[in-house]
C-alpha cells in the first residue's frame, strides 16, 4: 500500500471573477462576501480556510450547496486554482506545482470520486475501472489484474463487462469507489460522492466505505451536505458555511459543543443516542467501585441502552478501548440526560 | 435631388476598372502560380486517379461483394444487405455501373479528405475559441456560396478536370464534419473532463479517451452529412471534368433527354440512401451502450 500522507491547507483563500487578485488586499482587509460581491461582482468562494488532516483518516467536510466545500476539495487536488494560500501534501505545495508535476501528483497521490459518478459510457465496468491505471501507462494484463480485485471487494463481480448504464446508481457509485481505490493513491477525495443515491443506498455505501477504510486507511476527503452522514463517517469533521470554516471537531464536538446557533440549528434533527459515545456522558469513576455491567467508551448511548435493557441493569461500567480498564460509569439518568438535554434547555 | 430616386452608386468607370484591376492580379496571379499549385494537387490526382481505377477496372462481381461486405459491417443487416444488392444490380444492368463507379470513387476520395481535413480543424476549433471565431465564418462562406462563383477560381488555377471538380465538391461538403466535431467535443459532460484531469490525464489522453468517444455520435452525423452533400454536388462537379453519374444528367438537360436523366438521378438517389442507412446504422451501433438503460 501507498505511504500514508496528511494534508495541511494553510490560509488558502478562493475569488472567482477576473480581478480576483487585486480584491485579495480587500478580502486580507476583512471584506465580507456580501461586500465583495455587491461591490466587486465578485464571488468570495473560500476565505481563509485552515485545516490539517491527519494520515489515514476520514474528514468530512460538510455544508449546505453554496457553503463552497466542492470548490474546496477542488483545490486538493488543484482542479481549482487557490487565489493565495498554501495546500501541502505529504509536505509537498500543490499551488506551486508545475503542469507536469500536478500530473504526476494526480495520477499517484490522488483519486477521486463524483457526485454524479462521471464514468465513461463508452466503456465497460471493467474498463471504466482500470481508467486511472491505464492513465498511468500501466500495463494491460496488471491493471485488468488490480481492476478486479476492487470490482470484487466493493460487491460488483459478475458485472464487469457490463455499461454503466445498465447499472444502478448505487451500482455505478461502487465503479466509481472502484475506480478511485484501483490508483492505490494515498488520498481519496469524495465529492457528494453518496448525494445522489436513495437513503438506503447511501447508508449501504457508507458501510462499504468505513469497512473498507478499516483495511486501506487512506486519507479520506469526504464532502457532503447531510449532518448525519457527516457523523456517521468523519473521524473530524468540519462545518463550512458561506466559504468559511464555523467549527472543526470530532462528532461528539460537533454534537456536544456546537459553536453557534448555525450548526446548533443543524444538530437538533441529529439522532443523539446513535452518535454520542458512552464516554462523552460517562461520570468519573473517581475510585468507586465499577458496575458489573459493561459497555465500551467507543459505543453509543443506543448501544449502551440496549445492554441495559436486554440485562435489566441502569448501571454500566464504561470501558477504555486501549486500555481495557473501566473509566467511567454510565447510568440510564445520564443516557437521558444526554440524548434529551437540547430539549430539556430549550 | 437624383440620389433620393437612385442609388448613389459608384461611378461606373471606376467600377469597371476596379474589377479589371482585380481580375487582372488574379489572372497574372495563376499565370505564375498555376503550375505550382497543379504540382501542390498532383497527389490528389493520382489518388483520384488509383481510386477511379481501382472501381472501374476490379471485375464487377467483385467489386460488388466488397460494397455488399462493407454494408454488412457497418449496418449487419440482412435487409440492408439485400437492399443495396437490389439497387447496385439496378444500376447495372440499366447500364450506369461504370458511372457510379466513377461517383463511388469520387465521394470515397472526398470523404476521406474531409475527415483527414476536417476533424483536425474541428478538434482545434472545440480547444481553441479563437480558432472557432475564425473558422466558422469561413464555414459560413463555403456553405452559401454558390458552387459557381469559386469554380470560376479553381478552374483557373487548374483548369478544367478531376482535381478542380474535387476541390470543388470538398468545399461544399466538409463544413459539417467540422462544425458537427467541433460541437460533439464541445458538448462533452464538464464532470467526465473534471474526472479526466482527477485521475492526470494528458491533453492527448483526454482527447483519445473522453472528448472524441462521446463526440463519435456527433461527427458520424457530421461525416453522414458530408457525404451526402458531396453527392449532391456530383452533377456541379461534372461540369468541370469529373465523371461519373453527373455527365450523363449534364448531357441529358442539355438535350432533353427525359429518361437519361431520371435514371442517372434515381441512381445517385439509390446511392444516397444506401451510404446514408448503412453510416446511421453503423453510428447507432457505435452507441449500443446506451440504449439498455436502468430504470
Amino acid at each position: 500500500m501507498a505511504d500514508q500522507i496528511g494534508i495541511e491547507i494553510r490560509n488558502l483563500y478562493k475569488i472567482f471573477g477576473p480581478r480576483a487578485a487585486e480584491l485579495m488586499e480587500k478580502v486580507r482587509a476583512g471584506a465580507t462576501k456580501t461586500e465583495l460581491n455587491e461591490q466587486h461582482h465578485h464571488v468570495l468562494g473560500l476565505n481563509n480556510i485552515n485545516m490539517s488532516m491527519a494520515a489515514g483518516q476520514i474528514h468530512v467536510i460538510m455544508g449546505l450547496s453554496g457553503s463552497g466545500k466542492s470548490t474546496l476539495i477542488r483545490h486538493i487536488n488543484r482542479l481549482i486554482d487557490p487565489t493565495a494560500g498554501e495546500v501541502m501534501v505529504g509536505g509537498e505545495n500543490v499551488v506551486g506545482m508545475s503542469k507536469e508535476a500536478l500530473r504526476e501528483f494526480r495520477r499517484h497521490q490522488t483519486a477521486m470520486v463524483f457526485q454524479k459518478f462521471a464514468l465513461l459510457p463508452n466503456r465497460t465496468v471493467l474498463e471504466n475501472t482500470y481508467y486511472g491505471l491505464e492513465i498511468q501507462g500501466v500495463p494491460h494484463a496488471k491493471r485488468v489484474d488490480a481492476a478486479m480485485r476492487w470490482i470484487e471487494r466493493v460487491g460488483l463481480k459478475g458485472f464487469e463487462k457490463k455499461y454503466p448504464n445498465q447499472l444502478s446508481g448505487g451500482m455505478q457509485q461502487r465503479v466509481g469507489l472502484a475506480r478511485a481505490l484501483s490508483n492505490d493513491a494515498p488520498i481519496l477525495l469524495m465529492d457528494e460522492a453518496y448525494s445522489a443515491l436513495d437513503p438506503l443506498i447511501r447508508v449501504d455505501m457508507q458501510t462499504v466505505l468505513l469497512d473498507l477504510q478499516k483495511e486501506i486507511r487512506k486519507t479520506v476527503v469526504f464532502i457532503t451536505h447531510d449532518l448525519d452522514e457527516a457523523l456517521r463517517l468523519g473521524d473530524s469533521i468540519a462545518i463550512l458555511r458561506d466559504g468559511e470554516i464555523i467549527q472543526q471537531g470530532t462528532s461528539q464536538d460537533i454534537v456536544l459543543r456546537p459553536a453557534d446557533a448555525y450548526i446548533e440549528n443543524f444538530v437538533r434533527e441529529v439522532n443523539r443516542g446513535r452518535v454520542i459515545r458512552a464516554d462523552a456522558a460517562m461520570a468519573a469513576l473517581n475510585g468507586a467501585e465499577p458496575p458489573a455491567g459493561r459497555v465500551s467508551g467507543s459505543n453509543t448511548l443506543d448501544d449502551a441502552g440496549r445492554i441495559m435493557v436486554q440485562n435489566g441493569m441502569t448501571r454500566l461500567a464504561v470501558i477504555d478501548d486501549h486500555s481495557g480498564q473501566p473509566v467511567g460509569v454510565l447510568t440510564m439518568e445520564a443516557i437521558m440526560a444526554a440524548i434529551t438535554r437540547h430539549n430539556a434547555a430549550a | 435631388m437624383s440620389w433620393l430616386t437612385d442609388f448613389p452608386q459608384m461611378d461606373e468607370n471606376h467600377l469597371r476598372d476596379l474589377r479589371k484591376t482585380i481580375d487582372e492580379a488574379f489572372r497574372s496571379f495563376t499565370r505564375s502560380y498555376g503550375d505550382t499549385f497543379e504540382a501542390m494537387f498532383e497527389p490528389l490526382r493520382i489518388f483520384m486517379v488509383q481510386a477511379e481505377r481501382f472501381m472501374t477496372q476490379t471485375p464487377w462481381l467483385i467489386t460488388l461483394a466488397i460494397i455488399l461486405a462493407v454494408a454488412w459491417l457497418g449496418s449487419r443487416s440482412v435487409k440492408a444487405v439485400l437492399a443495396t444488392a437490389a439497387t447496385m444490380l439496378l444500376i447495372g444492368y440499366l447500364g450506369m455501373w461504370d458511372d457510379t463507379m466513377k461517383t463511388l470513387a469520387m465521394i470515397f476520395v472526398c470523404t476521406v479528405i474531409c475527415i483527414v481535413i476536417g476533424i483536425p480543424l474541428g478538434i482545434a476549433m472545440a480547444r481553441w475559441n479563437r480558432m472557432q471565431a475564425v473558422i466558422n465564418p469561413v464555414l459560413d462562406v463555403m456553405q452559401t456560396m454558390p458552387s459557381f462563383v469559386y469554380l470560376i477560381p479553381v478552374v483557373m488555377l487548374l483548369g478544367i478536370g478531376k482535381v478542380p471538380g474535387l476541390i470543388a465538391v470538398v468545399i461544399y461538403a466538409m463544413p459539417p464534419v467540422i462544425r458537427l466535431t467541433n460541437l460533439g467535443i464541445r458538448l462533452v459532460d464538464k464532470e467526465m473532463l473534471e474526472a479526466a484531469d482527477a485521475f492526470g490525464s494528458s491533453d492527448w489522453q483526454k482527447l483519445k479517451n473522453v472528448q472524441l468517444p462521446l463526440a463519435l455520435p456527433t461527427i458520424m452525423a457530421g461525416i453522414n452529412q458530408t457525404i451526402m452533400m458531396a453527392l449532391a454536388m456530383v452533377v456541379i462537379a461534372s461540369m468541370i471534368g469529373v465523371q461519373g453519374l453527373g455527365q450523363p444528367v449534364l448531357r441529358a438537360i442539355s438535350n432533353q433527354y427525359f429518361t437519361l436523366g431520371m435514371f442517372n438521378g434515381f441512381a445517385i438517389v439509390g446511392i444516397a440512401i444506401i451510404f446514408d442507412r448503412v453510416s446511421q446504422a453503423f453510428g447507432k451501433r457505435l452507441q449500443k451502450h446506451s440504449e439498455v438503460s436502468h430504470g
